[in-house]
């Protein structure tokens, strides 16, 4: 039969290639997990979100293209700006004029030096001077940026402003680059090789950098959008570094790791809508800050490591942080339950808190907080929402009436997490309103002096706390496991992973 | 009716799937309906000193990341996880009936057109409805079960179709349409009866089907909200411990397991009936 | 030939229609792919001003036209995320789904079709009672716990491969399939369970038609029976299940692809969703919709030359 031997040849062809197939999957099995200590691959949670740094926004971006890209100034380890592209610069006494000295001989990765032409393009591709809108809202401030000579640029400010120097982390690209967005060329300790949506960020060590040369060669970032697998990835080898383990992770993981324990550098908060009711009331907001117990959540949550913060403001800002203010409400559910009464609640009420379900932490955080708000009687009923969703509907429309997130610091200025509660900033998403706050507030920019402005940023504080201008939990912490093969993580007190830090171990 | 015990009482005894599907099933059932009276705690209440505890005599199931304990939030989440199961495969059973016998019944340009529809619903993988779906209402059981629902709806009408086209010819309709019985009598009393042998193993599919794909849009993290959880959202969620504590993540999934299990053992053994 | 005609302009509907109601659902969802593009610190002004770049601002309809008119001249668009044309991105992408479900498929046919034959041979044995027990365990697991646990024994536990230690074709060709085995088995096993069960019974049902007793009675020996008619008729409505299977197979590699975290068409099109970045979404659901109206497409034809009672003309 013609048919039959054909079928019969077709399933001899299948049979074959199945064969093949298996035996290179099978053969050679060994695990190629074998220490190389000149290559490392690191976790992260989500993908970039643009090579272009200008562009980039998620917090998750940044930290990883710090490695690429660098700014007039740069942060360090300690909280301090140093001069990076810059190799000094001086601020005019009026506080309206910052100049900068390019470093001598910087190269870009592809080679070229940077020149003040690069400079200029790069800030005012941010400050929007050809009349589009700045990319970041701070540098609507800059009234011009001037080349002085070949290596003297100067930011013209329209106001005063002596916590500039803050903003100026924006990085510095090649004004010869017409497409940024998909060959990112930068000046930092790594260069870019490659990139694939939802795989990996491909760097690798640039030799010509100016300043202290990385240790590692070749590092990739592979995305690990499965959360669940870090542990599983980590201890098979196919990650050697995750920075967001979580306790309960870090507790499976055997002797082959190194944990550091820092802390995330985020204001996590029951962000509460200050215009809905019933959080209009002053009372209200106080009744639920007595009635958690921000331990009790870090307990739950992660194992009870955490640091408490008792208003907008994390510890590692070591000059701005309030301590003390973490005994504004001290837990006290009979307090809590007479300032309902008072505010007409003698029943309690019950509210919605929407919290992003790409965040466990904030999810588990917000069912923590659900049962011990049952104890003065309000019910609180837990929406995960997706983050698009999120940032639409919470962030950008207000639409809500508590939200639990973390909110970071973009710089190192105390104005990244205050300028948000002043009444009318776009940013303003929890609706806060108070003119003593927004007074505050100003006298602090306005302000020349660094221990009287610290002192106003601090009365900002105070007012958050004393408002209840949310229910302030803790910053939580951050477990980095890296594998012991190498050692020398450093945490900084912004949302960064300096990977040029980290050495091979022996 | 007599002849009816007689038979399952027949079968019990002698066909083994029929046998272990009642056995497992009611199991299952047995732990919801327990559910609905008693629990040996409330499936929400921590206790941050007993977190991640494996099995003990205080906690047949051990307990989660939260210190709450797991055999209570099994037997809520079993609760949950057959509410969409069956919320499911009802909105898939009677639209997909309606529309598929319609359709095959009458035939022409509805036909084409519904089919059409039917044909793009198909087309479009239920993961990503349900992701639209949730996109638009948020996370949350009723949400999925629409969702899966919907999805389910394709195979259905499909099905059925086929059925009535098949029966639509028969003597027994060419019969009763000389005799002159209307149209919806004619589908909903003559033809629907005939193929419940084939709706019934479809229902029966179709049941495991919506437990697993529940579970496997959990694991996307479509699922019921916290701080309740259905089956699949408690197994996903277990995953992170499964070297810590590894009962965490078997209890819920042997249940899932054998919730499908029970089902297609009886649907095996009505396949075999003697 | 007026089949395939009218099949084929059926074919173009339905896709239409997908597209359709792809569009209208993004409308209606919350969520502003400016928004996501700028992130928290971006000022009111600055995403309206992008959202009139983007042309996010036009109405539906022109939006439509638009994107519908570059689709049809294989202009996908610009990823909204990446930056980067639709189209590069996806056919970089597709090569990792494509070879996982092509491996899945003929994992499914090899393992499923001789066991099939086994069980339905030796029915009622206890080969067959422990094939069909084991059968049933296998469909009751849900899919990402089989890759969970098929991670656990066969990555954690013998060390075949390395959970999470994906590597691209365009690296290394051997170590891409190596990887890609598991997730293969992962997806083919509830197939290979439900064909297995299918193939069984459609074989016994045929077996006890009246055409093949008579062979029997003529003598024929069992294999020659079973091979050259019983088998022949019992594959039908394998087929058309099978080619169901192969349709299923891209959509089911969704769950498959998050549990080992392969970066193939699938996690693009879950981040692309969850990121509102509708180019990519459009393009990624026009592929998979054709897919599987073209494989049902296909299952009909062979529906009809294995099945020759079924004529081509309708």
């Amino acid at each position: 039969m013609k048919r039959g031997s054909f079928s019969r040849r077709i399933s001899a062809i299948l049979l074959m290639i199945v064969m093949t197939t298996l035996t290179i999957a099978l053969s050679g099995c060994s695990s190629d997990k074998a220490g190389d200590s000149s290559k490392l691959t690191v976790g992260i949670p989500q993908d970039i979100d643009s090579l272009d740094p200008h562009y980039a926004t998620g917090a998750g971006t940044k930290e990883v293209l710090f490695n690429v890209f660098e700014g007039l100034v740069k942060p360090d380890e300690n909280g301090n700006l140093n001069p990076a592209v810059a190799s000094e610069y001086t601020v005019s006494e009026d506080n309206k004029v910052y100049t900068f000295t390019l470093r001598d001989g910087i190269k870009f990765h592809d080679g070229s030096q940077v020149t003040v032409e690069d400079i200029k393009y790069s800030l005012d591709r941010n400050a929007g001077t050809d009349g589009s809108e700045p990319l970041i809202s701070a540098f609507s401030q800059i009234e011009s940026v001037n080349i002085v000579d070949d290596s003297h640029v100067e930011v013209v400010l329209k106001e005063a402003d002596s916590d500039f120097l803050t903003q100026l982390t924006v990085a510095i690209i090649p004004a010869a680059n017409t497409d940024p967005a998909t060959k990112p060329i930068g000046t930092g300790p790594y260069k870019y090789v490659s990139s694939s949506p939802q795989e990996n960020f491909v760097v690798t060590r640039f030799d010509d950098y100016w300043g202290e040369k990385a240790f590692i060669k070749d590092v990739t970032f592979k995305i690990e959008a499965n959360a669940d697998a870090v542990v599983m990835d980590l201890k098979g080898g196919s990650i050697d570094m995750y920075a967001r383990v979580t306790s309960q992770q870090a507790a499976q993981l055997d002797d082959n790791f190194t944990l550091y324990e820092g802390t995330m550098n985020l204001v996590q908060a029951m962000y509460i809508n200050n215009a809905e009711k019933p959080f209009d009331d002053v009372r209200v907001r106080q009744a639920l800050c007595y009635a958690i117990n921000p331990q009790e959540v870090m307990d739950f949550v992660s194992d009870g490591a955490g640091a408490e913060i008792g208003s907008a403001m994390f510890p590692s800002f070591t000059k701005y942080f309030m301590p003390e203010l973490n005994d504004t409400y001290d837990t006290d559910t009979a307090k809590a339950k007479e300032l309902l009464i008072d505010a007409g609640y003698p029943n309690g009420f019950e509210f919605t808190i929407k919290v992003p379900s790409n965040y466990p932490q904030h999810v588990d955080t917000a069912q923590v907080l659900s049962e011990e708000l049952k104890s003065i009687g309000v019910t609180a009923n837990i929406q995960e929402i997706e983050w698009n969703t999120w940032l639409s509907d919470v962030y950008s429309d207000r639409n809500y009436q508590a939200t639990v997130v973390g909110v970071d610091a973009s710089t190192l200025s105390a104005t990244s997490l205050l300028a948000r509660y002043v009444s009318d900033a776009g940013r303003n998403f929890v609706n806060f309103n108070s003119p003593e706050y927004d007074e505050a507030y100003k006298a602090a920019l306005a302000n020349s002096d660094d221990a009287e402005k610290t002192e106003y940023f601090k009365q900002c504080e105070r007012i958050l706390s004393e408002q209840a201008a949310s229910v302030y939990i803790q910053d939580l912490p951050e477990f980095v496991a890296l594998n012991k093969k190498f050692t020398g993580y450093v945490f900084y007190p912004l949302y960064v992973q300096d990977i040029s830090k980290i050495k091979p171990a022996e | 009716m007599n002849s009816y015990k007689k038979a399952i009482h027949k079968n019990f005894k002698e066909n083994t799937f029929f046998r272990w599907g009642c056995i497992i099933t009611v199991l299952i059932l047995l732990l919801v309906v327990v559910g609905l009276f008693w629990m040996p705690y409330e499936p929400t209440a921590m206790n941050a000193a007993e977190k991640l505890k494996g099995i003990s005599l205080r906690h047949p199931m051990g307990t989660d990341n939260m210190g709450r304990d797991v055999l209570s939030r099994v037997m809520y989440g079993s609760r949950i996880t057959l509410l969409i199961a069956a919320g499911t495969v009802a909105i898939g059973t009677v639209a997909g009936t309606i529309i598929g016998a319609l359709t095959g019944y009458f035939g022409g340009m509805l036909d084409e057109i519904i089919m059409r529809i039917i044909d793009a619903l198909f087309a479009f993988p239920s993961i990503l409805l349900a992701l639209v779906i949730v996109s638009i209402f948020g996370i949350g059981w009723i949400q999925l079960l629409l969702a899966l629902g919907i999805a389910f709806v394709p195979s259905f009408a499909r099905i059925v179709r086929g059925e009535v086209l098949r029966c639509r010819n028969m003597d027994y309709v060419e019969n009763a349409r000389l005799q002159g019985v209307s149209d919806f009598r004619m589908i909903f009393v003559h033809i629907l009866p005939n193929i419940r042998g084939v709706l019934m193993s479809s229902i029966l599919i179709g049941f495991n089907n919506a437990v697993l794909a529940e579970a496997g849009l959990s694991y996307l993290g479509i699922g019921s909200q916290p701080p309740y959880a259905s089956l699949g959202k408690m197994l996903s969620d277990a995953q992170q411990y499964m070297f810590g504590n590894p009962s965490y993540v078997l209890c819920p999934g042997i249940v899932i397991v054998l919730m499908v299990l029970g089902f297609s053992f009886l649907g095996e053994g009505i396949s075999r009936w003697k | 030939m007026k089949y395939i005609i009218k099949k084929l302009f059926m074919m173009i509907v339905t896709l239409l229609v997908v597209s359709i109601c792809v569009f209208l659902a993004f409308n209606i969802i919350p969520g502003d792919p400016a928004l996501r593009m700028l992130g928290t610190e971006a000022s009111p002004e600055l995403v309206e001003q992008t959202r009139q770049e983007m042309g996010l601002n036009d109405p539906l309809p022109v939006r439509y036209g638009r994107w519908l008119f570059g689709f049809v001249q294989g202009d996908f668009g610009t990823s909204y995320n990446y930056k980067i044309p639709v189209k590069d991105m996806v056919i970089s992408k597709v090569p990792i789904t494509l070879t996982m479900a092509v491996m899945a498929f003929l994992l499914t046919i090899l393992i499923s079709i001789p066991l099939g034959i086994l069980t339905a041979r030796h029915e009622g044995g206890l080969l067959d009672r422990i094939l069909m027990v084991t059968d049933q365990i296998v469909m009751s697991i849900p899919p990402f716990f089989s890759g969970i646990l098929i991670t656990l024994i066969f990555g954690m536990v013998l060390r075949l491969f390395t959970p999470g230690g994906f590597t691209n074709y365009t690296v290394d060709v051997g170590k891409f399939i190596r990887y890609l085995f598991f997730p293969s088995l992962a997806i083919a096993l509830p197939k290979v369970a439900m064909t297995v069960k299918m193939l069984r019974g459609s074989l016994l049902d045929e077996s006890m038609k009246d055409y093949a007793r008579t062979a029997y009675s003529r003598g024929n020996n069992t294999n020659g029976v079973l091979y050259r008619h019983v088998l022949k008729n019992a594959m039908i409505p394998v087929i058309t299940f099978l080619g169901m299977a192969l349709a299923d197979m891209v959509a089911g590699s969704i769950v498959i692809e998050q549990v080992f975290s392969i970066p193939g068409i699938s996690r693009i099109l879950m981040t692309s969703i969850s990121n509102r970045d509708y180019p990519v979404v459009e393009a990624i659901i026009m592929g998979i919709a054709m897919i599987v109206i073209s494989v049902n497409f296909l299952v009909d034809v062979v529906y009809r030359i294995v099945d020759p009672r079924i004529g081509l003309e309708e």
